[in-house]
C-alpha cells in the first residue's frame, strides 16, 4: 500500500462576499493555483481522478456535479462529488491511492455563501421533516442546546467559551486567508447579542467565501512533484446519528470515532504527546472546547482549562486554531474542512510565516459538517516519512 | 491485479419500484439494507463503513439527504459518506464502496441507494428544473425531457435511426420486467402501442420514457478474505470506470457518449477485457429512455456506432439472444428512482452471475456482466465490470 | 438471493389517495432564494446581449472561438486569450418540439427548441435557444436561422433579451 502525500495546494479567498467572480471562475483561480503548486502539473493529463465536495442547496443547483469539471481540468475526466466536507473528499482521494490504481488524486471545496440569500431557511430544510422542521424557527437553536448541555455538564464557563473567540480571531489576523481577524475582548464576546441561549452572537462563525484545491499523490509521484511533501498518516470519519433525539449532546462522539480511527491508521497512541498542533471545527465557540475534548487531546471537560492556561495559544505547548479558526476565517461550509487541511499544510512545509509554528512535524486537521448533522473527520499529517 | 486487492459483492437487496411507496426514505433504505445483509448471512456489526447514493435532495425535500437517510441506511457510528453524480449515482455508489474495501482501508461496506421522488410535490420533474444552468438554461423554461429529446433526435438524424427501431427497446424492457418481482411498469406492449402513445417532447413519446419511482437497493461489499468465509458464491468487481464531460452540453456532438466509453475504457482496462462483445456474456446498460439503451451499448463498445437498433431487431439483446441486455427490464420496465435504479441493475447483474435470477435468469451460464448508468447533464458515465 | 426471496418490502399508495388527504403527509415549501455571482465571462455576456450582439471568447492554442464564452478554455486548461463578437445566425444542429410543461401537463402551443450553432464561432459551438416563426413540422436539421431580438428598451440583459430564432427564408439572403 502506497503512502499518501498532499503535493500542492491552491486557495483563494477567504472573504466575507467574493461578487466579482462566478463560483466557477472562483473555482479555477484555485485550481490554477494548486497545480502550480504540485510541480506544474498539467490536469488534462496528469491527474487520475478529480473529486468535489458541494451540497446542493448550498449551491443553489440540484446536481451540482454537473457545473464542475470545466473549471478543474476534469473534461472527460475522472471525477465525482462527494456531498460533504472537503476531508471527506480527502479522505476518499486518500482511499483511492491506496487501491494501487491511482497515482495523483485531486481535491476541492469551496463556498459561495454570499449566493444564498435564505441561509437559515436552507439549513431548516436540513431537519427531519416530520419531527423537527414543522417546529420553526432558526435552526441554530441546537447548537444553543447543545451547548447549555455541555457547559452544564462539563462546568465549562461562559468566559471560557468567550475566550476561544478572542484567541481565534487574534490568530487570524496574522493569515492572509483569514476574512474575519480582529483584536477582541472576552467582554466583548459576553455583551454581544444573546442569539441562542447561552449562545452569543460573536460566538457563530460567520460566513465566507472562497475555495481549496489540493493535489494527492502516492508516494512514487509525490517524490517527483515536489520535494515538501505533507504525509496523510490517518483518516477518520463517521457520523453520529441525523436524530436530535437520540444522540449525545454532551460529547461529539462522531469525533471520537473518526479520532480513533485516523489515529489507529496512523499508529498514533498518545495523541497529546504526538501531535504538534490542531486545526479543528470551531464553528460555535463551544464547538472548540468540545471537539478538543473528543479528539483525546485533554481530558473530558478540560478544555476550557487548557485553554485558559495558555496551552492552546499560537506560542502554547498545543497550538489550537493558529489559523483562526472558523470563527477567524469564516465558515465556508463544505471547504471549512479544507481551510483546517490548508493550515496544517502550511504549517508543515514552514511556510505560514508570521504565524509558524517552530518544529511542527505532526499536525492534526479535523471539522465537523454543521447544523444539524452529526458528522465529522479528522486526518492527521506530518511532514516526516516513518 | 497482483498486489491490489479483490473486492466481492456477497449480498444484495431491493424494495419495490412503484410511484408512490408508504415507506419514507429513512424505511426504503432500511428495507433494502436489511434484506442484502440477511442474503449476505452478515449482521450490522459486521459491517466496518457505509456509502450512500441518492440522487437530488430536491426529490425527498431534505437539504443534506446523506446526513438525514444515515441511519436508515445503517450508517450510525459509523464512517459514512454519500457520493453523488447525478443519475449515475446508482452505478457510481458501488464503484464508492469498492475503493472503501479495496484501499485496504476497510473489510467490509455496505452500499446503500435509495430514492423518494414522490416526496416532490406537485410533481418529482420539478426538481428537475433547477439542474440547469441559471444564466444560459433555466430563463428558457428549460426542461429535463426537451434536452434529452435533443439528443435523442441528433442521434437518430446522425444513423438515420428510425423511431420503430428505438421502440424495440421499450417494447423488450417492459416485457422483461414482467418477469421482474419489484417491477412498476412491466407490460406486453407492441412497437404500435409505443408509436401511438402521447408526444411529449417530439421525438420523445410517453412509452418511450421510464416512469418517476420510490424505491431502494443495497449491496454489501467484501474483501476477498471476508468474502470466501461468508459465501461460496462470491461476485468480484473486477473493474470500475467513471468519467465526467464537459458541462456547455450544448458544444458537444450529443450523437455519441463519449463519457460512457471513456468510462468504460477505464473499466476494462482495470478488469483486462480487450474485446468487449466476446467477453461479456450480459449487459445493464442505463435505459431511462429506450434510445439510451442503444446509445448506452455503442458507448459501452458493445457494437459499433450506429449498429445498436440492428442488434435490437435481430434479437440479439434478447433475454436468450446472444447479448442479453437489460434482461431484468431496466428503467423502462421496472421503474426509475434515481440513484436506486442504477443499484438494481448492479443487483440483476449479481444475480444472474450468481444463477439466482429466477424467470430473468439468461441462459449458458454467464461469467462475466456490466453495468452502467449516466448522469448530469448527458455528461456523466459510471460503469462496473462483475465477474463470478 | 433473488429466487429465495418470497416477497420484496414496499406498500404502494396511490396518487389519488394521497392528493385527497387520505394518507397522512408533512407538506413544506422551502424557502430557497440565491443571487449567484454571474462572474467575468457571463457579465459581459449578459451586457452584449443587451445591447444586441452575441460575444464569444476565443483560445489561441487550441484556435477555438467559443460561445456560449468563458475566461478558461476547458480543453487547454488556460486562461483565454481574448473577446470576439460573433454573428446572431447559426445552424440547427439538433431540435426537439415539446408539448409538455415541466410538470408533464399539456401545453397548448408546442415549443420547439434547438441547439444552434453560431456563425463566426468554431464548428459545434451551439447555444440552447427556442425556434419561432415557423411550423414545426418544417424545422429541418442544418437549418440556417437568426436572432429574433427583444426591442432595445425591453433588454434586461438575459438570454430571453433573444425572444427566438426565425428561419432565414431566401429572401432576406
Ligand atoms: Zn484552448
Amino acid at each position: 500500500m502506497s503512502d499518501v502525500a498532499i503535493v500542492g495546494v491552491g486557495c483563494v479567498g477567504f472573504k466575507s462576499i467574493m461578487p466579482e467572480l462566478s463560483y466557477k471562475e472562483l473555482m479555477f483561480e484555485a485550481a490554477v493555483k494548486a497545480y502550480e503548486d504540485a510541480g506544474g502539473i498539467d490536469p488534462r493529463k496528469d491527474v487520475d481522478a478529480f473529486v468535489t465536495c458541494a451540497e446542493d442547496y448550498w449551491e443553489g443547483f440540484s446536481i451540482f456535479d454537473e457545473f464542475v469539471p470545466d473549471q478543474l481540468g476534469a473534461v472527460l475526466g475522472h471525477l465525482f462529488t462527494v456531498s460533504g466536507d472537503g476531508l471527506l473528499g480527502l479522505a476518499n482521494a486518500y482511499m483511492l491511492i491506496k487501491t494501487g490504481h491511482f497515482d495523483v488524486v485531486v481535491v476541492e471545496a469551496h463556498s459561495k455563501a454570499s449566493d444564498i440569500l435564505t441561509f437559515y431557511d436552507i439549513v431548516a430544510f436540513a431537519l427531519d421533516p416530520i419531527m423537527v422542521r414543522p417546529l420553526g424557527g432558526n435552526p441554530y437553536y441546537i447548537a444553543g442546546m447543545e451547548m447549555h448541555r455541555y457547559l452544564a455538564e462539563t462546568g465549562t464557563t461562559l468566559e471560557q467559551c468567550a475566550e476561544v473567540v478572542v484567541k481565534n480571531k487574534r490568530n487570524a489576523l496574522a493569515n492572509p486567508y483569514a476574512a474575519y481577524g480582529a483584536d477582541i475582548t472576552v467582554d466583548q464576546v459576553l455583551d454581544s447579542e444573546t442569539w441562542f441561549y447561552p449562545l452569543k452572537k460573536l460566538e457563530v462563525s460567520p460566513l465566507s467565501d472562497g475555495c481549496i484545491v489540493m493535489v494527492l499523490a502516492s508516494e512514487r509521484m509525490a517524490k517527483k512533484l515536489t520535494d515538501k511533501p505533507v504525509w496523510v498518516e490517518g483518516v477518520g470519519w463517521a457520523t453520529e446519528t441525523p436524530n436530535l433525539e437520540t444522540r449525545d449532546w454532551c460529547r461529539a462522539i462522531y469525533t471520537e470515532i473518526a479520532a480513533d480511527m485516523a489515529y489507529k491508521d496512523a499508529g498514533i497512541t498518545c495523541p497529546q504527546r504526538e501531535i504538534d498542533f490542531v486545526e479543528l471545527s470551531d464553528l460555535f465557540a463551544y464547538k472548540e472546547l468540545q471537539h478538543l475534548e473528543a479528539l483525546r487531546l485533554c481530558r473530558y471537560g478540560e478544555a476550557g482549562m487548557l485553554l485558559e492556561d495558555g496551552v492552546t495559544t499560537r506560542d502554547g505547548d498545543l497550538p489550537v486554531n493558529v489559523s483562526g479558526g472558523c470563527l477567524g476565517m469564516g465558515y465556508a461550509l463544505e471547504a471549512s474542512g479544507m481551510q483546517r487541511l490548508l493550515e496544517a499544510v502550511l504549517q508543515l512545509r514552514g511556510e505560514a510565516e508570521g504565524r509558524q509554528i517552530p518544529d511542527a512535524e505532526v499536525g492534526l486537521a479535523h471539522t465537523w459538517r454543521g447544523i444539524p448533522t452529526a458528522t465529522g473527520a479528522v486526518a492527521v499529517l506530518s511532514n516526516i516519512k516513518e | 491485479m497482483f498486489g491490489k486487492k479483490r473486492v466481492a459483492i456477497v449480498g444484495a437487496g431491493l424494495t419495490l419500484f412503484r410511484r408512490n411507496l408508504k415507506e419514507t426514505g429513512k424505511e426504503l433504505a432500511y428495507e433494502a439494507s436489511k434484506m442484502a445483509l440477511d442474503a449476505a448471512g452478515m449482521e450490522l456489526s459486521d459491517i466496518q463503513s457505509v456509502v450512500m447514493g441518492t440522487a437530488p435532495d430536491a426529490f425527498d425535500g431534505v437539504h443534506m439527504k446523506g446526513e438525514y437517510l444515515a441511519d436508515g441506511a445503517g450508517a450510525r457510528n459509523k464512517p459514512y459518506v454519500r457520493v453523488y453524480v447525478g443519475g449515475g449515482t446508482g452505478v457510481f455508489t458501488p464503484l464508492a464502496g469498492w475503493w472503501h474495501v479495496a484501499s485496504g482501508q476497510f473489510d467490509t461496506c455496505l452500499v446503500v441507494c435509495e430514492e423518494k421522488m414522490s416526496s416532490c410535490f406537485p410533481h418529482p420533474a420539478y426538481a428537475f428544473t433547477t439542474i440547469f444552468d441559471n444564466i444560459l438554461a433555466r430563463p428558457l423554461g428549460t426542461t429535463l425531457i426537451w434536452i434529452f429529446a435533443l439528443e435523442m433526435h441528433r442521434y437518430m438524424h446522425k444513423h438515420n435511426i428510425k423511431k420503430e427501431q428505438i421502440a424495440r427497446v421499450a417494447v423488450k424492457n417492459k416485457r422483461n420486467a414482467l418477469d421482474h418481482p419489484c417491477a412498476q411498469l412491466a407490460a406486453n406492449i407492441t412497437v404500435e402501442d409505443v408509436l401511438n402513445s402521447e408526444i411529449m417532447c417530439w421525438p420523445v413519446q410517453r412509452l418511450d420514457i421510464s416512469p418517476t419511482s420510490d424505491g431502494a437497493a443495497a449491496l454489501v461489499l467484501a474483501s476477498e478474505d471476508v468474502a470466501k468465509k461468508v459465501t461460496d458464491n462470491p461476485v468480484w468487481i473486477d473493474g470500475v470506470g467513471w468519467c465526467i464531460d464537459s458541462t456547455i452540453w450544448t458544444n458537444r456532438d450529443l450523437y455519441y457518449p463519449d463519457y460512457v466509453e471513456y468510462a468504460a475504457r477505464m473499466a476494462y482496462k482495470m478488469a483486462g477485457i480487450k474485446n468487449p462483445p466476446k467477453e461479456i456474456d450480459l449487459a445493464e446498460p442505463y435505459d431511462p429512455f429506450d434510445y439510451k439503451e442503444l446509445h448506452h451499448m455503442e458507448g459501452l463498445l458493445l457494437c459499433r456506432k450506429g449498429e445498436a437498433p440492428k442488434l435490437t431487431e435481430e434479437g440479439v439483446t434478447a433475454r436468450d439472444g446472444d447479448l442479453p441486455i437489460c434482461p431484468s427490464g431496466g428503467l423502462l420496465g421496472v421503474g426509475n428512482p434515481i440513484a436506486a435504479a442504477g443499484a438494481m441493475k448492479v443487483c440483476e447483474v449479481f444475480w444472474q452471475l450468481r444463477g439466482e435470477a429466477g424467470k430473468r435468469q439468461v441462459p449458458g451460464d454467464p461469467r462475466t456482466g456490466v453495468a452502467q448508468a449516466w448522469g448530469d447533464l448527458m455528461q456523466y458515465g459510471s460503469v462496473i465490470v462483475l465477474r463470478r | 438471493m433473488s429466487e429465495k426471496i418470497k416477497s420484496y418490502p414496499g406498500f404502494r399508495i396511490k396518487t389519488a389517495d394521497l392528493r385527497e388527504g387520505k394518507v397522512p403527509f408533512e407538506a413544506w415549501r422551502p424557502r430557497v432564494r440565491y443571487a449567484w455571482s454571474a462572474g467575468i465571462a457571463m457579465s459581459r455576456f449578459l451586457e452584449e446581449l443587451k445591447n444586441g450582439r452575441i460575444i464569444a471568447t476565443y483560445c489561441n492554442k487550441c484556435g477555438r472561438i467559443m460561445v456560449p464564452p468563458r475566461v478558461f478554455c476547458e480543453q487547454c486548461f488556460k486562461p483565454v486569450d481574448g473577446w470576439k463578437y460573433v454573428k446572431d445566425t447559426g445552424t440547427i444542429n439538433t431540435y426537439s418540439v415539446s408539448f409538455i410543461a415541466g410538470d408533464a401537463s399539456r401545453i397548448k402551443e408546442p415549443i420547439i427548441v434547438a441547439v444552434i450553432d453560431i456563425d463566426g464561432a468554431s464548428p459545434g459551438m451551439g447555444i440552447l435557444h427556442k425556434i419561432g416563426e415557423i411550423n414545426w413540422k418544417e424545422v429541418k436539421f442544418g437549418m440556417k436561422v437568426k436572432a429574433v431580438w427583444k426591442p432595445p428598451e425591453e433588454r434586461v440583459g438575459s438570454i430571453t433579451d433573444i425572444k427566438y430564432f426565425k428561419p432565414i427564408r431566401e429572401e432576406t439572403l
